[in-house]
């Protein structure tokens, strides 16, 4: 059922469409390389650069599109491309 | 660690893989924090973020049309004091009202409206985030288009080559509105920008950011130059950083050499059919405005 | 108790807004609006009412600056008129998609070109579609008390709907007559406060409002708007009962108002101020003996078809008076509903009264002998010039 006048209650409800299907190139990050500069976290227009448990950036594959803006701007070359197989 | 870890900019939006106004988006609410309202004008953000049922905000938003995201935001505002005074709504918390609209929507037909809720003093604060066209509605010119940039309504022709107008000055205009603080940024300079938002928020009163996003699909350049580019709009002078607090103009980067704005040019589509005269004459009139700034 | 009060409509309007305690005003001058925003900023800057009036630079930042703070979960008020009107159509439509129960005061009047500052009823009527619902009033009595009734309507969740209550311009808005002012407690009491649940901005609960409607959800966000009007009609007139138990003024039904029905073969249909002249020459035929009836029609959005072919079921000469004119048809929006529900009637349209030309008591007998000779549906332009 459609809420009234189209509400949505549901805050970053967007999380369901997962948009890693768009990507053509995946970005692929070595946290051996990494240097924590923090350039691929907030550039990253989908924020899917995130730190885990171990506190290292990883990419969630989920919504990654691919745009490979982390690639661009790592200072370390720690982010590589690999074409998707599709 | 540098930057707040709060996401209140979710994923699964449907802005192009690259776009710069989806940067915009999340690296303000980094900065403004979940105590914030939104009024959002119609627009490329607006459009991708909220497809029913599925929206990317993590903050109460509003959108209700494209001209009056100014207008809008005045109400929310307006309801907030009398809600606070008279019912004791929202206890003592300290909400920031921001409204934000493309260029378009800002520059051109919500200026009337920006104008207004300027002047009249609301707290609130206004970011113009800028990509240089009508992006939703596929590239069209706005008055924040540059000199000679090509769009589908100012198309590089034999007889009229791009758009012909320079540049309109948002910025120095909402300074001539007297409000304590104005500002350009570009999501290249996340800290810069960041600090900006923050710096506004903590001021009472109207406050104005015009924030440069490039733009993959209006620009015509690969996704990953995002970055690269609005860097370069900002070394080679084409868009300067700087801040009017209280009438206090301040140079917030100064480029340690400018570089030559054909960098930035060559990059894009929009410039393609540039000669090498024209490129000279955008260098000429970029050196002007730098000289006037100080840059 | 109360306080008998000697005012124009646009002072009563404000009385109204006052008595609803009303959180934000936004509003722009027009005549013959104008007095009504000026009589509350009076009372703003007097701090006779506490709220937050905004003086916006236009009408559709003052009806885009509504919605915000409707939005936000204000009790909200502004008026207008004409080319005001005209300009917030645009935001009409988003105040009552987005289930806003703002209330507008609109001091009818005619639309340019040629600009003209005298009444019709052109502007609203042009807004016939725009979602909100519409109430036009008879005196300036009813003007205050349709304002304080609309808050109820529009904020009841079974409706939760914009209300824009119209007043003939200069006929009411500039013209004074006693008017009883209610103590501002039993409007209160009437009224209680609004709490939104649908709608309302707070960090504490981040909600997305006014999204992307896309073809899977858009006809069903319509279909909502045209169910909360079709239970807007029994609201109406629930609002109407109680308000007359507790303030002791009526206004027939709610939604039309009978007068002089049951013996009249001969019936006036009509809206607003006119209304008062027909009642005059009714009474006046009625001491010749002739009986005519007047059917008064008060909210024209939701349109009260039932009520209308129940009160109209006896009466074969049906004369719709229309102070607008649906150019390209030669009809007015009034006769055009009228005879698009009495199939087998004979319903004449009488377009009165553009752009402030007179109605006279004249005007009024020759159409009710018209509607009595007339063979079969016809429009007369009453009162033209040769
Ligand atoms: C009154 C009105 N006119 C035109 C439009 C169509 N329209 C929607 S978005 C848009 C352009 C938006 O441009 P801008 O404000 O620069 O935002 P962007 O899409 O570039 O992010 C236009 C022309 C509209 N929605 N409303
Ligand atoms: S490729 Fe783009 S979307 Fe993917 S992680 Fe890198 S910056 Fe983010
Ligand atoms: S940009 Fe490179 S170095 Fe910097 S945090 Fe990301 S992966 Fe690490
Ligand atoms: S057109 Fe430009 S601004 Fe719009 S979503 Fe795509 S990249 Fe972003
Ligand atoms: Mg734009």
């Amino acid at each position: 059922m459609v809420t009234i006048a189209a509400i949505i209650y549901e805050p970053g409800s967007s999380i369901k469409n997962k948009t890693g299907t768009w990507r053509t190139f995946r970005p692929i990050l070595d946290t051996n390389k990494c240097v924590k500069c923090e350039n691929c976290y907030i550039f990253c227009p989908e924020g899917a650069i995130q730190e885990d448990e171990n506190g290292n950036f990883k990419i969630d594959y989920d919504y990654c599109k691919g745009c490979l803006i982390c690639m661009n701007e790592c200072p370390v070359n720690a982010i590589t491309k690999v074409r998707e197989e599709k | 660690m540098q930057f707040p870890r709060e996401e209140l900019f979710a994923p699964g939006h449907r802005g192009c893989a690259g776009c710069g106004a989806a940067i915009v988006a999340r690296l303000l609410l980094k900065a403004a924090g979940k105590d914030t309202i939104i009024s959002n004008a119609t627009g490329c953000l607006e459009v991708m973020t909220t497809p029913y049922p599925e929206t990317a905000w993590r903050v109460p938003w509003i959108h209700t049309a494209f001209e009056n995201a100014a207008a809008t935001a005045s109400g929310v505002e307006a309801a907030i004091k009398a809600l606070k005074r008279k019912r004791g709504k929202y206890k003592d918390k300290k909400i920031n009202v921001i409204a934000i609209g493309g260029d378009g929507g800002t520059a051109d037909i919500g200026f009337q409206s920006l104008s207004g809720a300027m002047e009249r003093g609301h707290d609130m604060l206004y970011i113009m985030y800028d990509n240089e066209a009508y992006m939703n509605t596929g590239i069209q010119r706005s008055s924040s288009t540059p000199f000679m940039a090509a769009t589908t309504t100012s198309p590089a022709g034999s007889k009229i080559r791009g758009e012909d107008r320079p540049k309109k000055d948002v910025a120095m205009i909402m300074a001539a509105h007297g409000i304590p603080y104005v500002a350009t940024a570009c999501i290249s300079y996340p800290e810069d920008f960041m600090r900006k938002v923050k710096k506004a928020l903590s001021i009472e009163g109207p406050k104005f950011i015009q924030v440069l996003q490039p733009c993959t699909t209006g620009w015509g350049y690969p996704p990953e130059k995002t970055i690269e580019i609005g860097r370069l709009a900002v070394e080679t002078g084409i868009f300067p950083l700087y801040e009017i607090e209280n009438g206090e103009f301040r140079i917030t980067y100064k480029p340690a050499k400018r570089k030559p704005v054909k960098e930035y040019l060559k990059m894009q589509k929009r410039y393609r059919h540039l000669t090498d005269e024209d490129i000279e004459r955008i260098q000429k009139y970029i050196d002007e405005k730098c000289k006037l700034l100080g840059l | 108790m109360c306080e008998v009060k000697v005012i124009t409509g646009t002072s009563a309007a404000a009385e109204a807004a006052k008595l609803a305690d009303v959180d934000v005003i936004a509003a722009y001058p027009i005549t013959p609006q104008t007095t009504c925003v000026e009589k509350l900023a009076e009372f703003v800057a007097n701090g006779e009412l506490d709220a937050e009036y905004i003086k916006v630079e236009s009408e559709h930042s003052a009806m885009s600056a509504c919605i915000g703070a409707a939005a936000t979960g204000a009790r909200t008020f502004t008026a207008t008129a004409s080319q005001g009107l005209a300009l917030m159509h645009e935001m009409l439509f988003i105040a009552s998609g987005m289930r806003l129960p703002i209330v507008m005061m609109v001091a009818n009047r005619a639309l340019s070109a040629p600009i003209n500052i005298w009444n019709d009823q052109q502007d609203s009527i042009a807004e016939r579609d725009s979602g909100w619902i519409q109430i036009y009033v008879e005196d300036n009595q009813e003007t205050l008390d349709s304002i304080i009734q609309a808050y109820k309507i529009a904020e009841n969740e079974d409706v939760l709907l914009p209300v824009m209550v119209c007043l003939d311009g200069f006929i009411l808005t500039h013209t004074v007559e006693p008017v009883t002012i209610p103590k501002a407690e039993r409007v209160r009491d009437f009224l209680g406060v609004y709490e939104p649940k649908h709608a309302y901005l707070d960090p504490d609960r981040p909600i997305t409002q006014g999204p992307v409607g896309v073809p899977d959800c858009y006809m069903e966000t319509r279909k909502q708007v045209e169910e909360a009007m079709e239970r807007a009609k029994k609201v109406i007139k629930e609002v109407n009962e109680e308000f007359s138990e507790r303030f002791k003024r009526k206004y027939g039904n709610g939604l039309v108002e009978a007068y002089n029905l049951d013996k009249a073969d001969t019936v006036l249909v009509a809206m607003g101020s006119v209304c008062g002249t027909i009642k005059y020459v009714i009474d006046e035929l009625k001491k010749e003996g002739k009986e005519v009836g007047l059917l008064r029609i008060r909210t024209f959005r939701p349109f009260p078809k039932e009520d209308i072919k129940e009160f109209l079921k006896d009466a074969n000469n049906i004369a719709v008076l229309d102070k607008n004119i649906s150019l390209g048809f030669n009809k007015g929006a009034l006769g055009i509903e009228m005879a698009s529900i009495l199939k087998n009637k004979k319903v004449c349209n009488y377009i009165v009264g553009l752009g402030g030309r007179d109605i006279t008591i004249d005007n009024i007998k020759s159409i009710i002998n018209h509607v009595e000779k007339a063979e079969d549906d016809e429009t007369v332009w009453v009162g033209l010039k040769e």
